[in-house]
Order: C-alpha cells, then sequence, then structure tokens
C-alpha cells in the first residue's frame, strides 16, 4: 500500500513538519506499510461495542477553583529560545 | 559492592558496613569507567549525588528511616527532573532544563533516594531497541552487538552491567517489560493510574505508565512503594491506598491459577524462548500453582489497535514542540509557519516523525471512525478477554517477548517488524492492567523474560509470585560477562 503524494503533503500541513520532497517517496511507503498493519483491524467484529478510552476504575475528578502555583515566569522564560519583557517573541505575524 | 541488590545496600547502610557516598561514588566510578561501552546515561549528576549522598550520611547517623535514604538510582530521561538536563532522547530537548520535577522524581527525592543521573532511551520513548535515540543507541552489556530493548533500554542496560542498583523507567506497549526481559533483569509496569504522570513527558496518555526496574522483584517492590501515590496534578491517577508491596513477598504460591494463553505461544515464538518459559511454567506447578489453559483471542488485534491509537496521542501531545517556549529552534525562521516546520523536521528523528503523521492520518477528516473509533472499540473487546480470564485465574503468564534480543539493524527499514516485537506486551497497556518481566533463561547467552500479568491494581500478587520464582531459580542472579568483579 503506498500513499500519493498530495496526501503526505497535506499531512505534513497538519502535524507541521517540513518534508523535503526526496524524503516523500520513503515516507509515503514506511507509512502505507505501517496502515496495512493497522488495516486489520477492519476484520474485527465490533458491533454491540462502546469505546473504550480510560480503564475501567478511573473517574473524572474536580477540583476546587483555587489558584495552587506561584508565579514562576521568569523560570519558564529562562529556558526559552527568545523572550522579550516577559513576552515569548516569535517572527512577525501582520505586516 | 555493585552484586548487592537495593534490599542489602539497605542493610549496609543500618548497619553502617559502608556509607552512602562510599557507594554512590562507586556506582559513580562505575559508570564513568564503563558505560563508554554502553552508552546508558545520558547525563551524570555526580556533584548533585555526592552532596546528596553526604546528606544522606548525616540522616542515617541520626536513624532516619527513610525507606531508600542513600540509595542510588537512576532516572529515565522521560522524567523531569528540577535543574536538571532532560531531553527524552531527542535532540527537541537537548537544551531542556525543566523547572520543576516530575511527581515520581520528588517521590524519590522524599524517600531518600540518590538519582545519579538520567538514562538514554527511545527517542520520545518510541522504539523497541533504543536506536532512535538522539545520543545513539544504548548497547546490550549482554552482547554488544544487540539492541537492550526499549524504549527503557538504558535503565534496563545500566542495571544489568551493576551501574545503579535500581532505576525508574517507563512502559506504553512494553517499554519496561522488553527491554528487562532483553537484559536480564526485574521490571513491572503498574495498573494505568497506580503511578503518577505528571512530570513524565507524555507519549501516548492513555498508554503511558512509569514503574520500576532493578535485578529481583524484592527490589521492584521497594521502588514501587516509593513510587505509587495519589496524585492531583495528574487527573489520570487513582485515588486508592498504596500498599506495602513488600509485605506478602513471602507467601506461598500453592493454589495459585496461572493462566497460560495459547495465544502467546503460537507461531513466531522463538523455540528457545518457549523453551525456557515452559519450564519456569513448571518451576510454578512445582511450587503447587496450577496452570490453566485459557485464550486471549484478540491478541493479535492489539499491535493494529495500538498503532492507531498511540500515534493518534502522540500527534496530539508532540504538537507542543514548536520551539516557540522551550526545546529546539530552527534558525533563521521566515514566518511563524516556517518556523513550527523546520522546528518539528529538525528537532524530531524519523521514527517520531513517521509516528507523529500517522497519528495526523488517523485522527484527519474522513479517516477518524475507520481508524481511530474502530481501534478503540477493538481496545474494548481487548479488555473483555483479560476480564473473562481473570473471571478464572489469578495471574496469566507467557514470554515477555517472542525472541532474544536482535542485533542493531537487524530490524531493517520495516517499521512493522520492530512493531511485532511487541505483540506480548502491548495489550496490557491498552487493557490498562499491569505487567512484569523477570529473568527466567538464556538462549544463546542472551536472557529471556518470564511475563506476569495481573488483574487491576494486584501488583502485590505478581510481585509475591515473582519472588517465590526468585527464591528457587537463579536466573536474576547472573551478570553479563565481565560485569560481575
Amino acid at each position: 500500500m503506498s500513499i500519493e503524494k498530495q496526501t503526505i503533503e497535506n499531512l505534513a500541513t497538519l502535524a507541521r513538519l517540513e518534508i523535503d520532497d526526496q524524503r516523500v517517496e520513503e515516507i509515503s511507503q514506511r507509512l502505507g506499510s505501517v496502515l496495512e498493519l493497522v488495516d486489520q483491524l477492519q476484520a474485527a467484529d465490533t458491533n454491540n461495542l462502546t469505546d473504550n478510552s480510560h480503564t475501567p476504575l478511573a473517574t473524572q475528578r474536580l477540583r476546587e477553583d483555587k489558584v495552587t502555583e506561584s508565579n514562576q515566569r521568569d523560570a519558564f522564560q529562562a529556558i526559552a529560545p527568545d523572550t522579550e519583557d516577559g513576552l515569548y517573541l516569535v517572527p512577525k505575524v501582520i505586516d | 559492592m555493585h552484586n548487592f541488590t537495593i534490599t542489602e545496600l539497605i542493610d549496609g547502610l543500618k548497619n553502617r558496613v559502608f556509607s552512602s557516598t562510599e557507594i554512590t561514588q562507586h556506582f559513580l566510578s562505575r559508570i564513568k569507567t564503563l558505560d563508554p561501552a554502553f552508552n546508558s546515561v545520558i547525563t551524570l549528576t555526580e556533584d548533585q549525588a555526592i552532596e546528596a549522598a553526604r546528606l544522606a550520611d548525616q540522616q542515617l547517623a541520626k536513624g532516619d528511616s527513610a525507606p531508600l535514604c542513600g540509595i542510588p538510582v537512576l532516572h529515565k530521561d522521560i522524567f523531569c527532573t528540577n535543574g536538571v538536563r532532560t531531553s527524552c532522547g531527542s535532540k527537541m530537548l537537548d537544551n531542556f532544563v525543566p523547572p520543576y520535577d516530575a511527581t515520581v522524581v520528588e517521590n524519590f527525592k522524599t524517600s531518600g533516594a540518590i538519582m545519579l543521573g538520567k538514562t538514554n532511551m527511545d527517542e520520545f520513548a518510541m522504539g523497541s531497541s533504543n536506536e532512535t535515540s538522539f545520543y545513539g543507541p544504548v548497547k546490550n552489556p549482554w552482547a554488544t552487538n544487540s539492541v537492550p530493548g526499549g524504549s527503557s533500554g538504558g535503565s534496563a542496560a545500566a542495571i544489568a552491567a551493576r551501574l545503579a542498583p535500581g532505576a525508574t523507567a517507563t512502559d506504553t506497549g512494553g517499554s519496561i517489560r522488553q527491554p528487562a526481559a532483553l537484559c536480564g533483569i526485574t521490571g513491572l509496569k503498574p495498573t494505568y493510574g497506580r503511578v503518577s504522570r505528571w512530570g513524565m513527558i507524555a507519549f501516548a496518555s492513555s498508554l503511558d505508565q512509569g514503574g520500576p526496574m532493578a535485578r529481583t522483584a524484592e527490589d521492584c517492590a521497594l521502588l514501587l512503594n516509593c513510587m505509587a501515590s495519589y496524585d492531583q496534578k495528574d487527573s489520570t491517577c487513582v485515588d486508592r491506598p498504596v500498599p506495602n508491596y513488600s509485605a506478602n513477598l513471602g507467601d506461598s504460591v500453592k493454589g495459585l491459577r496461572i493462566g497460560i494463553p495459547k495465544e502467546y505461544f503460537s507461531e513466531g515464538l522463538n523455540a528457545g524462548t518457549e523453551k525456557a518459559v515452559r519450564e519456569s511454567l513448571a518451576e510454578y506447578e512445582k511450587m503447587g500453582a496450577e496452570l490453566v489453559e485459557i485464550s486471549l483471542p484478540n491478541t493479535g488485534l492489539s499491535v493494529p489497535a495500538y498503532y492507531v491509537i498511540a500515534p493518534a496521542e502522540a500527534s496530539a501531545n508532540l504538537s507542543r514542540f514548536d520551539g516557540v517556549k522551550y526545546g529546539h529552534r530552527c534558525d533563521n525562521p521566515k514566518d511563524l509557519e516556517d518556523l513550527y516546520r523546520r522546528t518539528r523536521a529538525e528537532g524530531f528523528g524519523d521514527e517520531v516523525q513517521r509516528r507523529i503523521l500517522i497519528g495526523t492520518y488517523c485522527l484527519s477528516a474522513g479517516y477518524y471512525d475507520a481508524y481511530y473509533g474502530k481501534a478503540q472499540q477493538v481496545r474494548e473487546l481487548i479488555r473483555q478477554d483479560f476480564t473473562q480470564a481473570f473471571e478464572k485465574v489469578d495471574l496469566i503468564m507467557g514470554p515477555t517477548c517472542p525472541s532474544p534480543a536482535f542485533e542493531f539493524g537487524s530490524k531493517g527499514n520495516d517499521p512493522v517488524a520492530m512493531y511485532l516485537e511487541d505483540i506480548y506486551t502491548i495489550s496490557t497497556n491498552l487493557a490498562g492492567l499491569p505487567g512484569m518481566s523477570l529473568p527466567c533463561g538464556m538462549v544463546d547467552n542472551k536472557p529471556v523474560g518470564l511475563q506476569i500479568i495481573g488483574n487491576y491494581f494486584d501488583e502485590a500478587r505478581m510481585l509475591n509470585a515473582a519472588h517465590q520464582f526468585q527464591q528457587v531459580t537463579d536466573w536474576h542472579t547472573q551478570a553479563p560477562e565481565g560485569i560481575e568483579s
């Protein structure tokens, strides 16, 4: 199973990954082989079943709406690639 | 000194046979001398370890009873450590120094343990061979031309090479059990929700679970006593009291009903591995346990279901790595889109990019129901298989992986060949069940692992069964050639 170049480019856009043209062929083949494996799922009889994204013992909890963390902006920004006056810097978005 | 188990080291410290400073320095020196051959440690925290050991010795002199006071351990480089680089095996986080500790790391500090450093791993825990690490593969101490397993290969190899008596690890599809099996040590993946995931870099959030690795089940029990906790900061952590996992290790296994899934002994299982596992099961029979043949009919669907669910969750989790707040950033981005796309292409390795793309595909419009929805339903089928099995048996046992450690590069270019390595381990993650691996034999001088799967929150019974096996066998005491002395 191989995946069309257009599909790979679309996925790369959705996933925000730069993919050079010379990598497309290889990626297409490898993704194709994974999707062949994954297609075995279609044979499973799953009538009358519901989703199971959580283990049966898991429960959703609520907590009180109060501040529990102190402000650590300086510590967090110390490890950022680029900051100024407490703001994270990115390339200009609006001309 | 490095041949002592954690249990023996605790005794030695209490009886003043040696100090924490002495054992910490001994293990640090072994890592510096021996690890260049194995590459199991990414970051050594020598100064902090020596200082922590000095403080531990003061505490010990005062009669401090913190359970792991003065015991050196290694942390997998997926757990955030305050002020210490946490790379997750990726170029993306090569420069990432977290400003906080993971709950697991904090629990170890509270228990008095000493961190020696951070262990190598497959990039973002995606791999079964450690070949995807940005820092190069870890070599198996039993055969350095072979993989240690993955993704917690660094932790497993370090313990096998006696570079540390215990380590933390994580398991999303077998990443504790498979490397434990391939390196001849003992490792346990607890029930989903037993150990906090806070500060543990997320791969697939509904499957990821941290757990301990050590040489013996008795030591794993000690480590789990400290790792397991209820944590409000992890909304999937389960609020249940943590039992004393060491309390019932000595119980007899007489009358224990052990389920043997026929699907775990079918095509693809190495003959030597099968022989070692069957001989181990015979040991349990000798100890008075009862072997019951069971069926887990949907085992074959676990790998396909996993390779939808895990990449889907990974593609969402890894979207946070965008070059803005921390981690790698590409040079001279021309606009914001370019910043995201090149940062991620440069920062992530091939396997991680592949899984992000697969996950994106499975979640994209038009494919969601056919892939993600279907995989979640198959997950329910797999869970039901186990629920039915546990109506008849107390534990399930079988091989941890299909064969002993394979050679580097031998799985070639086909990702699917590597994925099938986890065929016996993945289904427990999908079901949220606890699983462990312990050494049970050798094939061509490479270790074989016996897997024990338990019911939800039944870790104590698994550890008890493993400990009883280790009372009558000596596989767990064997060391790779040249390591022992």
